[in-house]
């Protein structure tokens, strides 16, 4: 058997609400989405024939990538050499303002990755798609879940409503406790607001830039809002997120913690060391300097081992060749990042199923 | 209370003949009050203030929406003994920061009023204006370190090239500012017409942290904490570097000059790395760029030191500044608020006197031909 090698990002596509989802929407959602036509939710983060969303041998001759399961495995595990896969599924459920909708589409997307993909390879496991438009409906798909537990974590993106620190997502924070599910926030918007302070950009490549600044945003509200006091127990994995911004902002975060810590008591610890304790992030893409001494400084910089999650972002592209490891990484974090952290990092994954 | 902060070390430089004299970027003077504006600022404009006031995309009328660490972002030693705010007494400011640190010269940052942030553009520009003219006549022609800065709101464009001819005429300014967080990103094409004044004048173009944009402070929404909000700073300098060089600025504009104040530095080695990755990738969506965005940052960018990171491992410090660049920085201090860097002890790890030389005084002087 070969070595255990957890590819924790992967894509499946969804085609649409009338086709792929209507077998796992309910008699009323069935009727809405045929009668007015509510289709086409692909994010609006990643349109589908953009180059980034689909490297150019991962494309099936029909459909978007990452439609086809055969396609799937030959690239994620032959091509990859993945004996596990995470299936992160980014169609648009996550940003539908109706809550029923958005509940309902999110419950049809996790029943048509069970059914469909999960049980027909042993190899895949997947996300919850959670509506965190209402937390108190996410809580219901969590707890629906949970029994299943080839479902390893829970899937929100990264630029929402609200950032995800606030008090009323803590119900969500207190069942991904209970569950052993690592809350994973993926690049992504639901577009409620721009992608920066700066407002609306002109290009997808500025807003695909922003994205890490979104991360960033999202980690400090976690820590500063207590997130992590409240639940020791929650691990957050970053996903598509990039790694070289890490050590800066946490020395930033560090420095800024000492000057203004009076005002939030309750973080009692340094960020850089919360983040090292609770914060995962997935190793495509690697965002890093070109060069082997440049990785090896920007890796120590971060100062953990742990952090560290093997990823390949399938479909997506990120790179190019057969290996999705990024170059130039110092060999004690290639050891760890693809079977012992993932496992550390999903506890779940465990299990059999 | 002590107005100075004890100087051991600064007084043994004091004595060596080869001390390196200080270019502080980023100087906060203050007005008294807003009636010091009086002189400058047409009656119809002081009937308005007095009447209506600032008018922003902020909650609050006499406070800032998160709640600073300490009463005007100050040092607690900063406040003048004559009474007023930080920065707004001269003979204050010479004794506690210019004279003590050797400063040679330095750039004048305005923030009174929320300068760029007014929503009535009119009246921005009337107190832009004024405060122009303020600076020459409180600052600048009392005291010859001190440099002023055109300051102007870009989202009248017609009023700010109006008021940069005005200044630029003067041939006292040496700097042309901004708003870091005006009503679209600083690429867009609506705001080329200043680049290309400014090219042509061969001022530098700053951008200093601040002010209310109206968007939330991050992609992810409004954050409850000053702690967060303090951070965003950063965020928001990374996203308008990557405007301003996705959207050509360098490439249709390649003599001008970007100075970032205020935005720290430390991210600017991820952003410039986070860029280049994906150029191969959305080339085909800027084919306007000719060239790798970090040679555009390498070339036309300046950065202020202050906030300096602090790693715990000096070396750490030491990559970073080679990443970004010795020829990119400019020291600041950012006197009189609370998170003001003191250049004798802001960088914790070793520089040659070369690499000091630059960083502290070489660079400015070239940039700004003082």
């Amino acid at each position: 058997m070969a070595a255990t090698r957890i590819d924790c990002d992967i894509h499946p596509a969804v085609g649409g609400t009338r086709t792929t989802l209507l077998p796992y929407l309910d008699d009323h959602w069935k009727e809405q989405v045929v009668s007015r036509a509510i289709d086409g939710l692909d994010l609006t983060s990643y349109p589908p024939s953009m180059p980034l969303s689909g490297r150019p041998d991962w494309r099936p001759p029909q459909g978007k990538p990452g439609s086809d399961l055969a396609m799937v495995q030959r690239g994620a595990f032959d091509q990859l050499g993945a004996s596990h896969a995470i299936c992160n599924v980014l169609y648009g459920a996550h940003a539908v303002f109706d809550p029923y909708m958005a509940s309902s589409f999110c419950k049809a997307i996790n029943d048509w990755i069970a059914a469909e993909w999960l049980a027909k390879d042993s190899r895949l496991r997947a996300s919850i798609v959670v509506p965190m438009q209402a937390p108190d409906l996410a809580i219901e798909e969590i707890e629906r879940r949970a029994g299943d537990h080839r479902f390893v974590s829970i899937l929100v993106l990264a630029q929402g409503e609200t950032l995800l620190g606030r008090r009323h997502f803590w119900p969500v924070y207190q069942a991904a406790e209970k569950h052993k599910l690592p809350l994973a926030i993926h690049a992504g918007s639901q577009y409620r607001g721009a992608p920066s302070s700066i407002g609306w950009p002109s290009y997808r490549y500025e807003y695909y830039f922003a994205e890490a600044q979104a991360f960033q945003a999202q980690i400090l509200s976690l820590i500063y809002e207590g997130v992590f006091g409240k639940f020791p127990g929650l691990k957050v994995v970053l996903m598509e997120s990039g790694v070289s911004w890490l050590p800066a902002f946490m020395w930033r975060a560090n420095k800024t913690w000492r000057g203004v810590r009076v005002e939030v008591p309750w973080v009692e610890r340094e960020p850089a060391a919360i983040i090292r304790d609770h914060i995962r992030v997935t190793m495509q893409p690697f965002d890093g300097p070109p060069d082997a001494a440049g990785v090896a400084d920007v890796i120590e910089q971060i100062g953990s081992d742990r952090m560290f999650l093997f990823a390949s972002d399938y479909p997506h592209w990120q790179f190019d060749g057969d290996d999705a490891m990024p170059p130039h990484l110092p060999d004690q974090i290639v050891a760890r990042m693809c079977a012992d952290n993932p496992l550390e990092t999903f506890p779940r994954l465990k299990l059999d199923s | 209370m002590s107005d100075v902060i004890d100087r051991p070390q600064l007084e043994r430089e004091a004595s060596a003949s080869t001390r390196l004299r200080i270019i502080d970027c980023d100087i906060h003077p203050s007005l008294h009050a807003h009636s010091d504006l009086n002189p400058f600022l047409p009656k119809r404009w002081q009937e308005h203030m007095k009447t209506y006031g600032s008018h922003l995309r902020t909650p609050y009328i006499y406070t800032t929406p998160y709640p600073r660490s300490s009463p005007l972002i100050a040092r607690r030693d900063a406040w003048p003994p004559t009474g007023g705010p930080p920065g707004s007494d001269l003979a204050f400011m010479r004794k506690q920061h210019l004279d003590p640190l050797d400063v040679e010269f330095g750039i004048l940052q305005v923030l009174d009023l929320f300068i760029f942030s007014q929503q009535n553009l009119e009246f921005g520009a009337a107190i832009q204006r004024a405060i122009n003219e303020w600076q020459l006549a409180n600052w600048c022609q009392r005291e010859p370190r001190l440099k002023a800065s055109i300051l102007v709101g870009q989202d009248d464009t017609a009023l700010a090239l109006a008021e940069i001819e005005r200044c630029a005429k003067t041939g006292q300014y040496v700097q042309i500012n901004v708003s870091p967080r005006a009503n679209e990103p600083l690429g867009r094409r609506r705001y080329w017409p200043i680049y290309e004044r400014a090219q042509e004048l061969d001022l530098p173009l700053g951008i200093h942290v601040g002010g209310y944009g109206g968007h939330a402070p991050t992609g992810g929404g409004w954050p409850s904490y000053y702690c967060e909000e303090h951070q965003s700073n950063a965020h928001t300098m990374a996203a308008q570097l990557a405007s301003l060089v996705i959207e050509g600025i360098p490439e249709r504009f390649p003599r001008l000059k970007i100075v970032f104040i205020e935005g720290g530095f430390g991210w600017i080695a991820s952003a410039m790395w986070r860029m280049d990755r994906y150029f191969d990738r959305f080339r085909s969506e800027v084919p306007h760029l000719k060239r790798r965005p970090s040679e555009y940052v390498r070339e036309h960018f300046w950065f202020t030191t202050q906030p300096i990171d602090e790693p715990d491992e000096a070396r750490h410090l030491r990559s970073l500044i080679e990443w970004v660049g010795v020829d990119r920085l400019l020291f600041s201090s950012d006197y009189p608020h609370w998170d003001f860097d003191d250049p004798r002890f802001a960088f914790k790890t070793p520089l040659t006197e070369a690499e000091r030389a630059k960083i502290f005084n070489g660079n400015a002087r070239a940039l700004y031909k003082l």
